[in-house]
């Protein structure tokens, strides 16, 4: 029964949809794919992808202490996630160790300090749900603080979105021009907390950085306009997400996991057939080419 | 004594200093540029070129010394987008998603609103600027299919459209064409009669004696400084490249 349903790709997809929880769980997931997404752009263009896994690790003792306070997770994510990378900032500049072993240094410790604080504090934190994600189990005040952090997201990227791109592409004549660097620095990186907050809910804090950067590049190699790069991005991670959660629904497979592998699926799919930066060169397959 | 009225000077940089975490790069620098006047800064690599421009531009801090630009602060100048860098070809990733009209579009941003969205002006601006560095043929293309010399106009267009009265390039004559570095010169002279100041660096001794009324010859600090037919002696030039002699710079002729 449950065989010959799983047959048709109508019921496929409607199945899941009479769930409560699968419901919430495709809408949030699509949501903070999509904040992550539009972020992605920026943080591949930059080379901040290890900053992008720094801070999303950094953010662990940040989201354990803030539940154990009762405070929004959000908060306590937002403070470990920015004082990460001034701590990263402040030990380059202060000893001789190179940059790419101090961020490792940070980060692992800080990850290091929110696992232990969980063993400690004991409450109601569920470990695996903090490390792997758990979009099918996201709770109410979850699903509000999601949204507003979204929210807050899109709207600061989409009215900075050109002082990025060129903070991003040449900062040096950003600052000729009297625009502040140092406030659009700080804007990324507050932007980057903020959607790795979110997105460790779906995928979890081990595998957000994935969703930071895998649709970014995913759409570097389809693209080489940057409006069409953001938006190649976004649908990208939504799809994955929508991938990711209906392949883990109807083969008990771990969520997070499935949403990141989907992403990587589509990278490689791009990456051997974009049109112009692909291995294979799908253009060249057809006739018209030039 | 008479005083000094320093609004006379585009640029002053007085007595500068800029050190990277306590390593000196950079010390006791002057420089005072009018307006029309070229000036060319030369010097062997890690002579301090680029930090002398990213102090101009305002990207690394000063550690001494004073900067006017038309006798007024650099905080200012910025603000009012008076100085324009032309980058290194190889500052720049030529990767980047961007095409020719948004690069140039980008010296329009200081001027714009919030959102950057471009008025009449600024479109009008862009495409002026884009037609006097001859690649009106290539508005949409990505910078990343660019020839070199097709991408330092591009960049040069941006500080046209930026209205700049200053001018800071890095090498502009390095990897370009025969055409493109044509069309620099000629764009030069226009420059000079429109009466913008430009400091150049470059490596090639040739450029400096046919554009540069001025050379500033630096090797930390700054060696000679001067009229270019009295500064750029083969004396200097020794010094300036730690005591290689011009003979093996410049070859034998020379």
């Amino acid at each position: 029964m449950e065989l010959c349903s799983f047959l048709t790709l109508d019921s496929f997809i409607t199945d899941p949809l009479t769930h409560d929880f699968m419901r919430k769980a495709l809408l949030m997931s699509s949501l903070v794919a999509a904040v992550c997404g539009f972020l992605s752009s920026y943080l591949t263009l930059k080379g901040w992808a290890l900053m992008g896994d720094a801070v999303s690790h950094s953010v662990m003792p940040g989201v354990v202490v803030a539940y154990a306070l009762g405070l929004p997770f959000s908060l306590g994510a937002f403070i470990f996630g920015v004082g990460s990378v001034a701590l990263i900032g402040f030990i380059k500049q202060k000893s001789r160790v190179k940059e790419d072993t101090v961020i490792g240094l940070v980060f692992t410790g800080f990850f290091a300090l929110g696992i232990v604080l969980v063993s400690k504090i004991k409450s109601n934190i569920d470990l695996h749900s903090i490390l792997f994600g758990s979009p099918l189990g996201i709770s109410l005040s979850d699903v509000k603080q999601t949204i507003f952090i979204s929210l807050l997201v899109v709207i600061l990227l989409s009215i900075f979105r050109k002082d990025l791109m060129l903070y991003c592409f040449d900062p040096r004549h950003a600052k000729t021009v009297g625009i502040n660097v140092f406030f659009l620095h700080y804007l990324l990186l507050t932007c980057l907390s903020l959607a790795a907050v979110v997105g460790l809910q779906s995928v979890g804090i081990i595998l957000v950085v994935a969703m930071l950067i895998t649709p970014g590049a995913t759409a570097y190699l389809l693209t080489d306009k940057f409006d069409n790069m953001t938006v190649i991005s976004v649908l990208s991670a939504i799809i994955s997400s929508l991938i990711g959660i209906y392949v883990s629904f109807w083969f008990d497979l771990e969520t997070g996991g499935s949403i990141v592998l989907a992403q990587t699926f589509i990278f490689l799919f791009a990456f051997l057939f974009a049109p112009r930066y692909g291995i294979f060169k799908l253009k060249k397959l057809f006739a018209g080419y030039k | 004594m008479e005083s000094i009225n320093y609004q006379n000077f585009r640029i002053d940089a007085e007595n500068i200093c800029v050190d990277y975490n306590g390593k000196v790069a950079l010390y006791d620098a002057n420089l005072r540029l009018k307006p029309g006047q070229i000036c060319g800064l030369v010097g062997m690599n890690g002579a301090g070129k680029t930090t002398f421009f990213n102090a101009l531009t305002g990207f690394v801090n000063i550690s001494k010394g004073k900067i006017r630009i038309n006798g007024e602060s650099l905080r200012s100048a910025q603000t009012d987008q008076v100085i324009a860098y032309v980058p290194q070809n190889e500052g720049i990733d030529s990767q980047f998603p961007i095409s020719v009209w948004d690069v140039v579009m980008m010296g329009r941003y200081g001027s714009m609103n919030i959102f950057r969205s471009p008025r009449e002006s600024d479109i009008q601006a862009v495409k002026d600027a884009i037609e006097r560095v001859d690649l009106t043929d290539h508005l949409s293309t990505p910078i990343g299919n660019l020839s070199g010399g097709q991408r330092k106009r591009t960049f040069l267009a941006r500080a046209i459209a930026q209205r700049a009265s200053i001018l800071l390039l890095d090498e502009p004559f390095s990897g370009v064409d025969i055409r493109t570095e044509k069309l620099i010169s000629e764009l030069f002279i226009q420059f000079k009669n429109e009466g913008k100041t430009i400091l150049l660096s470059t490596h090639d001794m040739i450029h400096v004696r046919e554009f540069c009324d001025l050379v500033l010859l630096i090797n930390k600090t700054v060696v000679a400084y001067g009229e270019t037919s009295e500064v750029f002696t083969p004396e200097n030039i020794t010094t300036t490249f730690g005591g290689i002699s011009p003979d093996f710079l410049f070859g034998p002729e020379s």
